[in-house]
């Protein structure tokens, strides 16, 4: 990290896509990767409490005798999907496309309720056919919570993107629209990622331990 | 009907004690007092255009140092009845659940309340003026930070007359501080008003991260900053770092204590230990936060009163850089005593030792610094000449407690807090006397009375060592923080009595210091040139007060100490001919940030007593503020030249 | 680095887009390859627990670069920088706690 390597440059951004071509854009694009680099925390906080208790089931319901492989992947995979047609969105910002851009956004919000619909019935069965909730034991704590972060996340983004849509159905592409259309993109992928980790260390490793 | 509303009243506020009903009532006068002063000279639109509404980083940082003021006496008076209650052994000036209120409120007010919301306010004043920018990179956020602030410091003071105080200490171990051992509201008054006030410090860590990184006047590459700036960089991350482990572990208790989860409970698996955990994993790092900035501030004001520039800045730059990847991994020094396994404890003794070298090497840096050089004795530089003494000695019983079996001996005795209160006093307090004493006159356009400033440091720093010098071997005699009395024959009553003549007089001289302000408001030393102290970095190039637009021409930086370059340049006459003026992009104000922290503090005053059709609304009212943002496209304007002109010809620097 | 940007910015201007299409393949690949691990095999506990963690990484670097255009910006090396001190302090943060509680476990 030497002087040279942070210098402060007058960078040609003609280079560069649309929603950088703004001053203001180029700062809120950083500083939104530093508040997801914030959330790396948030849910690393999330997942060592869940892996603490994951044990300290209290007697109750165990993940093996709660986890089903079936919702879980389905969950999966329509999340995974849900952040390719989002990355396919960002191509149609990059082409100018905004009919394009607001197709593949509305794809990606209506996978992503696909996703809320399944967590939250997966909740439902655990919660009403188990009788595995949130206060049973510190394991079901810290999964609920863990998971309803994640997927509070997931509809807070559904519900920005509906905000961006009609933005972008008003006016178009801008350099104004197209950042907000990149950043909330950013955003979705992140969730994916973190769900991956939610898969891993909560699904797979409750089956395997 | 009439006895259901007496019951509730009852419960609602805070009856009983002769105290609280004093403080209800100067509370009641006060709020009647603003709102005829401000009705009767017809303010109430000043208020609203001037201040609420502002996104002006100057204005804001002003307001976040009135805000920590006024917490500051609240958190003195706390410190003070403290200090009386203990004077004398079996003293009953406080009962025992009192007692609990006081010091949890005492601490979290102080940490939360008074040493961020401080350094935020000073960070606001000079770090845009320091990298010769117009604003930060987020103005409206900038706002919005500070109205979270703000009102989660009002929702916790509330606790004092309606409901009732948090009892459990500022770092709210479980399980006590769980549903079942504390019921009751105070603790949910804790958890909301700190969570929402966190958020915004949050905020204001990614937004000052950026200004800093993106912002800078042109030629100003990383490594010619001011240290200052640096110092507020390096906090900067780790504000954004350590804040969020500490906004889940809030999260997570009043989970706990509203939904009846387990995460730090004893009953059905969950873990108190967890919650010590967490808290300090953000903790630690917290007193980086408050003393980074403070360090930065030092040495700016040593290099300007000594008339050198910064002995090995370098050096001062990784020691920070260090420092801030270290605060991560330290954190379990303050709970050796938990039961954790022998290598735990050797891993993290080790880590603490590690983090006392760079804060090591920085003090030597400003007595090389001070080595030879010209120094002034102004009241800034004393403030940072009484630091570095003072401050060591609270960073070696630092290096004491870092040994684990040493501190099985001093944990939660008063030595330990003898210790954390020489270096936030000696350190944080230090720093923020030191800086409002130094920018005051960029912020108003006056000095503050030099011989009253000496007077009031003179009166706290000598009482400060009479008040926490003898703590040390109060605790090292045995007595344990957080008893609310003691028997006597212990041989303790002396040296409390001295530490509660120290206090009183820390409290002399912060009176001293309110008067100063209060004085020189009116009669103080008009500053015209923008320089009153031969300053060395950018935030004198400007006048004082400096513009709503900060610099008419973004400067041009070669060197360090860029303004000592520009002064002498100037001398040798090399100044470059001036350029024509350009109308100014600047932001809009917005009610928004006022009124979206104002649904926040319905919602969590809702939370608080767990009334769902008060909290909810609130959060919707918080989103559909959130929302209305994101459509308005049209919040900047132009500042035009012909105003800009008029501007710099009242201040006498039309070029 | 601008010369490689401009370049991939005009692959994605044209035709179809190989690198989300890759992406999303090597995502559902490694994720059935991990439930398969997991739930298929009987390693021992700990080997299992090694290599899921080490995939859910490798997956989540593909997401970080294939579409979250981690190297783009003015200058990249910020996000880049702050990115990897997350990382850092999530990791911290996850191992440290579960090292220290492990006792409660």
């Amino acid at each position: 990290m030497t002087d040279s390597v942070l210098r402060l440059h007058e960078r040609d951004k003609s280079s560069l896509p649309i929603e950088y071509s703004k001053e203001e854009g180029d700062l809120r694009i950083v500083g939104f990767w530093i508040f997801l680099a914030a959330e790396l925390v948030l849910f690393g906080t999330l997942f060592g409490t869940y892996l603490v208790l994951q044990s300290h089931t209290a007697g109750g319901p165990t993940a093996k005798d709660l986890f089903e492989i079936g919702p879980v992947m389905a969950e999966t995979i329509v999340l995974l999907v849900s952040s390719f047609t989002c990355g396919l969105s960002t191509i149609e910002l990059r082409r100018h496309n905004t009919k394009g851009l607001i197709a593949w956004l509305i794809v990606t919000i209506l996978l992503g309720l696909v996703f809320v619909g399944l967590e939250a019935n997966e909740f439902y069965t655990y919660a009403v056919h188990e009788g595995a909730t949130l206060s049973r034991s510190a394991f079901l704590s810290g999964f609920f919570v863990l998971l309803g972060t994640h997927g509070c996340h997931v509809s807070l983004g559904i519900v920005w993107i509906i905000g961006i849509l009609l933005q972008l159905a008003k006016r178009g592409i801008t350099p104004v629209t197209a950042r907000k259309a990149f950043m909330v993109g950013l955003y979705w992928h992140f969730l994916d990622v973190v769900w991956i980790f939610i898969f891993t260390a909560v699904y797979l490793t409750g089956w395997v331990i | 009907m009439i006895d259901s509303i007496k019951s509730f009243m009852g419960w609602f506020f805070v009856t009983g004690d002769p105290m609280i009903y004093g403080a209800d009532a100067s509370i009641a006068l006060v709020s009647i007092g603003i709102v005829a002063v401000l009705t009767y000279f017809k303010k109430w639109k000043w208020l609203w255009e001037e201040w609420l509404t502002t996104v002006d980083h100057k204005r804001i940082g002003i307001m976040y140092i009135i805000a920590a003021l006024l917490m500051l006496f609240r958190g003195g008076i706390d410190a003070l009845m403290m200090r009386a209650q203990l004077t004398l052994p079996n003293m009953h000036f406080l009962d025992a659940e009192h007692y609990n209120q006081v010091f949890t409120t005492h601490g979290t007010i102080m940490i939360i309340f008074v040493a961020m919301p401080f350094i935020f306010g000073l960070m606001n004043i000079a770090v845009p003026l320091q990298i010769g920018a117009r604003d930060v990179a987020y103005p409206f956020l900038n706002a919005l930070s500070f109205w979270f602030f703000f009102v989660g410091a009002m929702l916790f003071n509330l606790s004092f007359v309606i409901g009732g105080s948090p009892d459990a200490g500022w770092s709210s171990y479980a399980p006590y501080a769980g549903a079942e051992l504390n019921p009751g509201v105070g603790q949910n008054y804790y958890l909301i008003g700190v969570q929402i006030s966190g958020i915004g410090s949050l905020a204001t860590g990614i937004n000052f991260l950026v200004t800093i990184l993106k912002m800078r006047a042109p030629g100003m590459t990383l490594f010619k900053m001011p240290m200052f700036t640096w110092s507020v960089l390096i906090t900067s991350v780790i504000v954004v770092f350590a804040f969020p482990a500490f906004t889940v572990a809030l999260a997570l208790m009043t989970i706990d204590r509203l939904f009846g989860a387990h995460f730090f409970t004893i009953a059905a698996g969950g873990s108190p230990m967890l919650w010590a955990n967490l808290f300090w994993f953000w903790g630690h790092p917290e007193v980086y936060i408050v003393l980074l900035p403070v360090f930065g501030i030092f040495s700016e004001v040593i290099a300007t009163f000594a008339h050198k520039t910064l002995f090995g800045y370098a050096v001062m730059v990784w020691s920070m850089i260090a420092i801030s990847v270290l605060s991560f991994i330290t954190w379990l020094h303050h709970f050796f005593t938990m039961g954790n396994t022998a290598p735990v404890n050797a891993f993290f003794s080790i880590s603490t030792m590690l983090i006392a070298i760079p804060t090591g090497v920085k003090i030597f840096n400003w007595l090389f610094t001070l080595n030879k050089g010209r120094i002034q004795f102004t009241t800034p530089m004393l403030w940072a000449l009484a630091f570095i003494p003072n401050f060591t000695i609270g960073g070696v019983t630092g290096v004491m407690l870092a040994m684990a079996p040493a501190d099985y001996q001093y944990h939660n005795s008063y030595f330990l807090v003898a210790h954390f209160h020489s270096t936030l006093i000696a350190g944080t307090v230090f720093g923020i006397f030191c800086g409002l004493h130094y920018w005051w006159p960029k912020m108003f356009g006056y000095l503050l009375d030099e011989r009253k400033g000496k007077w009031s440091f003179w009166i706290f720093m000598i009482s400060f060592n009479v008040c926490f010098m003898p703590m040390y071997f109060l605790g090292l005699m045995g007595m344990t923080r957080r008893m609310y009395t003691y028997p006597a024959g212990l041989g303790w009553t002396p040296i409390n009595v001295v530490m509660t003549i120290g206090a009183v007089g820390m409290g002399v001289g912060f009176a001293l210091m309110a008067w100063n302000i209060i004085w020189s408001a009116f009669y103080g030393k008009k500053d015209t040139t923008g320089d009153p102290w031969g300053g060395r970095t950018l935030e004198w190039v400007t006048a004082s007060p400096a513009p709503e637009y900060n610099f008419a021409h973004i400067p041009e930086v070669s060197t360090r100490d860029a303004f000592t370059a520009m002064k002498e340049e100037k001398e040798k006459g090399l100044a470059k001919s001036s350029k024509p003026y350009e109308p100014i992009h600047m932001p809009n104000n917005t009610g928004i940030p006022v009124i979206m922290a104002s649904f926040m503090f319905v919602a969590g005053f809702g939370f608080v007593f767990e009334w769902y059709w008060m909290g909810i609304p609130g959060l919707i009212g918080v989103i559909a503020c959130m929302i209305a943002r994101s459509f308005v496209y049209n919040d900047h304007h132009y500042i035009s030249i012909d105003e800009i002109k008029r501007t710099e010809a009242a201040t006498g620097r039309l070029s | 680095m601008s010369e490689n940007q401009s370049q991939m910015t005009k692959q994605e201007h044209a035709g179809f887009p190989w690198k989300q299409v890759i992406g999303l393949f090597i995502s559902l690949a490694l994720t059935v390859l991990a439930l398969w691990i997991a739930v298929g095999l009987s390693l021992p506990v700990h080997v299992t627990l090694t290599i899921i963690v080490g995939l859910a990484i490798f997956q989540a670097f593909i997401q970080l670069f294939m579409f979250m255009h981690v190297t783009e910006g003015t200058e990249p090396v910020h996000q880049i920088i702050g990115i990897i001190f997350g990382i850092y302090v999530a990791f911290a943060v996850v191992a440290g706690t579960l090292w220290i509680l492990a006792y409660t476990i």
